[in-house]
């Protein structure tokens, strides 16, 4: 991790650098949603900075603030050997709106990541080139990856088969409901949002 | 008898002007792994590819969410199911990152081991499954019999073949058994002999050179923007090796190399593979040598460690503790983390938010199968259509992880 980038971005961009931390000793820059492929650029090509390599991209849903969805991009240099990872934060308190442009131009990795930031957490990269689901089929609804995103959901292409037309109990189930083995310490957002109101 | 070709001149021989498209899989005898290519064809040769994953797509991301912190572990060995120590390994120091736990020199060296005879298995595995689909059965059985004798010493060890779910935050479930260090050892030998044998068998079969000589090559620029890591990313000549530019655990004071390719072909990810699993049994050799034969394996903190059974069954204090572990879980402090180790396939990035709860926020992985496999329709373009086999191949994708 380099100190020394988040310097570099603090000089070149000021107030679009929201804020930063290096919390066990990784060093992180929350940025400006709208100057994400301006930094992203500028990170790549800088002499000083020359992360060649996108090692990861995705995102990680925090449904009690605003904006709501942080998208999280870690960066690797080879050269230089140090890393950085920076942040922005898109989308209103439904996660509705959040986009950002896309940094497919800079690393070929991002296409795939992005189309799958995309399909688990319904983020749109402006410009991208193909974004469709990835992991999921296209006929899916919704994210999986958000909070609100029921784990126990099924959304099956061909409907399950019922007992009567198997003419017996097919009832798979855990014995226990569908959270067996899950400790108490478990959140549901679901929940927590209904309480909430 | 009349010759067959009279009638020729007849009519002419209409062929079809348009690009063929062509569904490779998803379950396709030639291909290990889920996954369905989309390949438009002009003749034999590839004019464009579709690579679509999600086959096996599981929601390992959201299931983590659910548990605790240490139930994770059975969910990481289901990640990459060739080496699943490494995973274990992998998140085991992710999560200690975050707790600020360094576990002890043995249980260091121990991880080691399992973590280098998990990759050696790993490697056979691509190269056995590589020359099996080129028609070279025999180095195939051989290789698989080297990566049972390598589960033999993991069900020694952990009491599993496959999914060991060995890892734990802060140390490991057991200690070592009293035989370890031999039978890692002899393993390690056994299987750096079939290696040569096996390799014998392979490279001076021109048959089986020129299916991967020159086929699916990669400049290093592309490797490097495509995200490869790993072997693949080392055939083009780039030695990044996590071990070596950010050694973790006890690889700093370990003497080995980094295989590089020249080439970045086929054959280039082959050969690497191979010299990996030689200076694997390397690093064993010298990790036996430096493993204490006692001492403590996991650290001594009741905040994350579970208590002795007797203690459990004998005193309030170690069933209050058990209790608090089982049911909501270690705590782990507030905040997030990228912890990064090199797995069979390249780097194995674990990205952990924590609430400060027993519970994590989110765990995302970074897994090497994905960006690997995210670079398999730059490979294809322009190559013939049985250069899918073996480029697929050499890629070794893990449906586990690449799919989630």
């Amino acid at each position: 991790m380099s100190q020394a980038v988040i310097q570099l971005l603090r000089q070149k961009f000021g107030a679009a650098i929201v804020e930063t931390h290096a919390q066990f000793g990784d060093d992180t820059a929350v940025v400006e949603s709208s100057k994400w492929l301006e930094i992203a650029t500028f990170l790549k090509n800088d002499p000083a900075c020359a992360f060649e390599m996108l090692s990861d991209l995705s995102a990680v849903d925090y449904p009690e603030r605003t904006p709501r969805l942080e998208v999280v991009a870690h960066l690797y240099s080879l050269t230089k050997g140090h890393r950085v990872r920076i942040k922005t934060r898109v989308g209103d308190e439904e996660g509705e709106g959040a986009e950002i442009d896309t940094v497919v131009g800079l690393w070929g990795t991002a296409n795939w990541l992005e189309r799958e930031c995309f399909d688990m957490f319904g983020v749109n990269f402006r410009g991208h080139p193909d974004l469709r689901r990835i992991l999921m089929y296209p006929e899916f609804q919704g994210h999986p990856l958000r909070k609100d995103y029921p784990a126990e959901k099924a959304q099956p292409l061909v409907a399950y088969r019922t007992d009567e037309e198997a003419g017996m109990s097919i009832d798979k189930q855990a014995p226990f409901g569908p959270h067996e083995g899950m400790s108490f310490a478990r959140n549901d957002w679901t929940k927590r949002a209904e309480d909430a109101n | 008898m009349e010759s067959l070709d009279l009638e020729l001149d007849e009519g002419h021989l209409e062929l079809p002007a348009e690009p063929m498209r062509l569904m490779m899989g998803p379950s396709h005898p030639a291909m290990h792994g889920t996954v369905r290519c989309v390949v438009d064809l002009s003749g034999e040769t590839i004019l464009n590819v579709d690579v679509q994953i999600g086959y096996l797509h599981r929601g390992f991301e959201k299931m983590c969410e659910r548990g605790t912190w240490a139930q994770v572990f059975p969910y990481v060995d289901r990640l990459n199911y060739v080496s699943p120590m490494l995973n274990n390994v992998g998140y085991a120091l992710a999560v200690e990152k975050m707790c600020g736990i360094v576990v002890p020199e043995r249980c260091q060296w121990y991880r080691m081991i399992l973590g280098e005879l998990a990759r050696m298995s790993d490697h056979l595995t691509c190269d056995g499954a590589m020359a099996m689909e080129l028609g070279a059965f025999t180095p195939f059985l051989w290789m698989i019999k080297a990566r049972e004798m390598i589960w033999d010493v993991m069900e020694e060890e952990t009491g599993a073949r496959l999914t060991h779910s060995f890892g734990r935050i802060g140390g490991m479930a057991k200690p070592p058994t009293k035989h370890f260090k031999d039978l890692a050892l002899n393993t390690a030998r056994s299987v750096v002999a079939i290696v040569d044998e096996s390799e014998k068998m392979l490279l001076k079969n021109r048959i089986f050179v020129d299916r991967l000589e020159n086929v699916g090559v990669i400049s290093q620029a592309d490797a490097i923007s495509l995200g490869f890591t790993g072997p693949c990313l080392r055939a083009t000549g780039v030695a990044y090796d996590i071990r070596k530019t950010q050694p973790y655990l006890k690889y700093d004071e370990i003497d080995f190399e980094v295989p590089v390719g020249t080439n970045g072909d086929t054959l280039d990810r082959f050969l690497v593979r191979l010299a990996e699993i030689r200076q694997s049994a390397r690093i064993i050799e010298q990790a036996c040598a430096r493993m204490a034969d006692e001492g403590a394996v996991s650290v001594d903190d009741p905040r994350v460690m579970l208590p002795e059974k007797t203690a459990v069954y004998g005193t309030i204090e170690a069933t209050i503790q058990h209790f608090k572990l089982v049911m909501e879980g270690a705590k782990v402090p507030k905040g997030e983390v990228y912890s990064y180790t090199e797995a069979g396939n390249g780097e194995l990035g674990f990205y952990l938010v924590s609430d400060g709860s027993g519970t994590p926020f989110r765990v995302r992985i970074r897994p090497p199968s994905f960006m690997n496999t995210g670079g398999l329709g730059h490979l294809l373009k322009g190559r013939m259509i049985s250069d899918v086999v073996p480029i697929f191949g050499s890629l070794n994708m893990i449906g586990g992880e690449c799919d989630h």
